[in-house]
């Protein structure tokens, strides 16, 4: 089991035919995923490796059945081809862009609002099942298959760091969510919570959330009235000063809101294990699970 | 990206959103002659920088008289203003707002921005204007009406009617006030504002609405559909080394500790400062290398960061994975060698190649010193802090 991505998940790409996206498309393919189209408006018609490359998403997902869509558009266009994917139909829209809009992005989370289409990211890492579908620009390699651990998170390379803990101590993940950094998102720590709590491979939860906005309390709340698996929460951004963007969009402390300090005290109220000290957590992991 | 009060105002002149009479003035002289055109006395001469708490500093000044504006804005130009959000080093003053006095009747807060939770517009209102509004949503959250537009239909009357009765407005100010929250509300989406905030809007002993003040940040994210806009940025008011570094499009943000550190992805960069600290050391700052950490980046990373004359130690953590460390470590020592680094380098890398990578490193001749994970990272880093 895992949640979101299995082997049976078909991938196409948005912006195959640009750098990034060829070489993610390549490291997916590799990975064993099935990317089995992509999207360059223009480009139709091409191949990118043997993989057909199409001019809209409706004509891959009628040629090729895909379920699920990896964009690497750019910013400025990257709210268009998100709604193409969405009333294309596809269902899980995974968002690796960095730098759109927060203005797109809250049009695009009213515009799929009440449909069918789950939105991950942007500015996101993707989503990965370990040995069975990767989603997304990160290291497959670290990952170990099999569970019992699902992993959620606001960040990308921060993640990398707790799966390498986890994966070292003999610790295997079912599935591996980065939810992104920006301040609008598309799937949020509940929508992953909820979906952890669900699957019968996953026996706990590490969470890794950051400074800045809400999502951390409003995930603890959940937790406490909804988990039964033990969760181990890390906030990054203890040192961050107030009212600076800390690299992601979403990254600022307002005033009093959304510190480090504020969300760990509410993390631990609501039984959530806090790792203290980043460098320990794959020893904490050992422990709890 | 922040910008002045006499900028923010400009655009609400540009969107017919009443402001008071007045001028910005780079000196004493231009303030006295802006004041004379503005007919009456008092007017008001205020400091432009990029922070709040202004009043509180001693940087707004009431002047009864010409006279008065010219002594005021020779105080206050010049002066380094500080406040509880300047830092205890304040901020130089190079432009005051000279505004013409409202007789006021009442002090209104009103303020827009996006929320996270719901991706709606939030209209944020209270009577108790003028005042610290978090302090006012801590102790008193019934006081602050709320009201909730999706940016797809857009804003409707209602929601103007909801603010305008919610702040019981004077009967003759409603239909002025909605006008306003109109145009406001198409400022704020045109635009891509992260915040837009007048505290206080007034409404003077005649019944007119006029913001005050005026406080308005844009979404970095969409700065580059409005080249218009980046033409208020003021260099003055960013720190001299973030500059810089903004030139490297790196993620660079300057802090007051000794222990530099250099990392590939945000969340990562802020965990490595979290850990310096608990280290027993202080972060000099956060610097965001991007995802890929090209040898260019590193290089461009040294710099800025040896810039920071309190450097003690520097500590590189980057998570490659796909990245190949012997790559990444070559860019290390050819940027360490081409900028001549002289304090110790605690590098922590993962990824392919990663031993190669270490080989390099301690091949190089070059005070670099390889940590093989993070708690290591960290007892080095603490080791040089002692030091």
């Amino acid at each position: 089991m895992s949640v979101f991505v299995n082997k049976n998940t078909r991938v196409v790409v948005q912006g195959i035919t640009g750098k990034e996206g060829q070489f993610h498309a390549r490291q997916c393919f590799a990975y064993g995923t099935n990317v089995v189209a992509g999207v360059t408006p223009g480009k139709g018609g091409q191949q990118m490796d043997d993989v057909p490359v199409f001019n809209t998403v409706n004509e891959a997902v009628k040629k090729t059945g895909v379920n699920c869509s990896m964009i690497f558009v750019p910013p400025p266009f990257a709210a268009d081809a998100i709604m193409e994917a969405v009333d294309a139909g596809i269902a899980l829209i995974v968002v690796i862009t960095e730098g759109i809009p927060v203005m797109d992005m809250m049009k695009v989370k009213n515009y799929i609002s009440g449909g069918i289409s789950r939105i991950i990211g942007p500015n996101c890492p993707g989503i990965i099942t370990p040995g069975e579908c990767k989603v997304g620009i990160m290291p497959g390699h670290i990952h170990k298959p099999g569970g019992p651990i699902g992993v959620v998170s606001r960040s990308g390379t921060l993640t990398y760091e707790v799966v390498n803990q986890l994966t070292l101590k003999g610790i295997g993940q079912t599935t591996c969510i980065g939810i992104g950094g920006d301040p609008v998102n598309g799937t949020s720590f509940i929508d992953c919570l909820d979906a952890f709590q669900r699957d019968s491979q996953t026996k706990g939860i590490v969470m890794v959330g950051e400074i800045g906005g809400t999502a951390e309390e409003d995930a603890a709340e959940f937790i406490s009235n909804n988990v039964k698996k033990p969760v181990i929460g890390f906030i990054a951004g203890l040192t961050a000063p107030p009212g600076r963007r800390m690299g992601h969009a979403g990254a600022i402390i307002s005033g009093k809101s959304g510190t480090a300090q504020g969300k760990i005290e509410t993390m631990k109220k609501s039984g959530i294990h806090i790792c203290e000290n980043l460098g320990a957590l794959g020893e904490l992991c050992v422990s709890v699970f | 990206m922040k910008i002045h009060e006499y900028q923010a105002k400009e655009l609400f002149r540009k969107y017919h959103v009443p402001i008071p009479a007045g001028g910005v003035a780079f000196s004493s002289e231009d303030a006295v002659k802006i004041s004379n055109t503005l007919g009456f006395y008092p007017v008001i001469v205020k400091a432009q920088i990029h922070a709040g708490g202004r009043g509180k500093g001693g940087g707004v000044k009431l002047a009864k008289s010409s006279e008065e504006v010219r002594s005021t804005a020779e105080s206050i130009l010049g002066m380094s203003l500080v406040t509880n959000q300047t830092g205890p080093e304040g901020r130089l003053v190079k432009k005051v707002l000279v505004e013409q006095g409202l007789n006021i009747k009442k002090e209104l807060y009103l303020g827009f921005i996006p929320d996270r939770t719901t991706a709606k517009i939030v209209i944020m209102a209270s009577e108790a204007g003028g005042m610290d509004i978090e302090e006012v949503a801590e102790k008193t959250p019934d006081k602050i009406i709320k009201v909730f537009i999706n940016p797809l239909s857009g804003i409707y009357p209602y929601h103007c009617r909801d603010v305008a009765y919610g702040l019981n407005l004077p009967a003759d100010s409603v239909k002025e006030f909605t006008g306003m929250l109109n145009r406001l509300y198409k400022l704020f989406t045109d635009c891509d504002c992260s915040l837009l905030e007048i505290n206080p809007l007034v409404i003077t002993a005649e019944d007119k609405v006029i913001a005050l003040d005026a406080k308005i940040n844009f979404d970095d994210n969409a700065l580059f559909r409005h080249k218009d806009i980046l033409g208020y940025r003021d260099i003055d008011e960013e720190d001299p080394l973030e500059v810089e570094a903004s030139k490297f499009n790196l993620n660079y943000i300057k802090m007051d500790g000794n222990i530099g550190n250099m990392v590939n992805g945000a969340g990562l960069a802020m965990a490595t400062m979290d850990i310096i600290k608990l280290a027993g050391a202080e972060p000099a700052n956060f610097l965001d290398v991007g995802g890929g950490a090209s040898a260019e980046m590193v290089e461009n990373g040294f710099k800025i960061i040896l810039g920071d004359k309190n450097v003690k130690g520097i500590l590189i953590n980057i998570f490659g994975g796909i990245l190949r460390c012997d790559v990444l470590a070559e860019g290390v020592v050819q940027a360490a060698k081409k900028t001549g680094i002289t304090v110790p380098v605690v590098i922590r890398m993962e990824g392919t190649n990663v031993e190669i990578g270490r080989k390099i490193l301690s091949e190089s001749g070059l005070n670099l010193i390889t940590a093989v994970d993070l708690k290591d990272a960290a007892q080095k880093v603490a080791a040089i802090a002692n030091s």
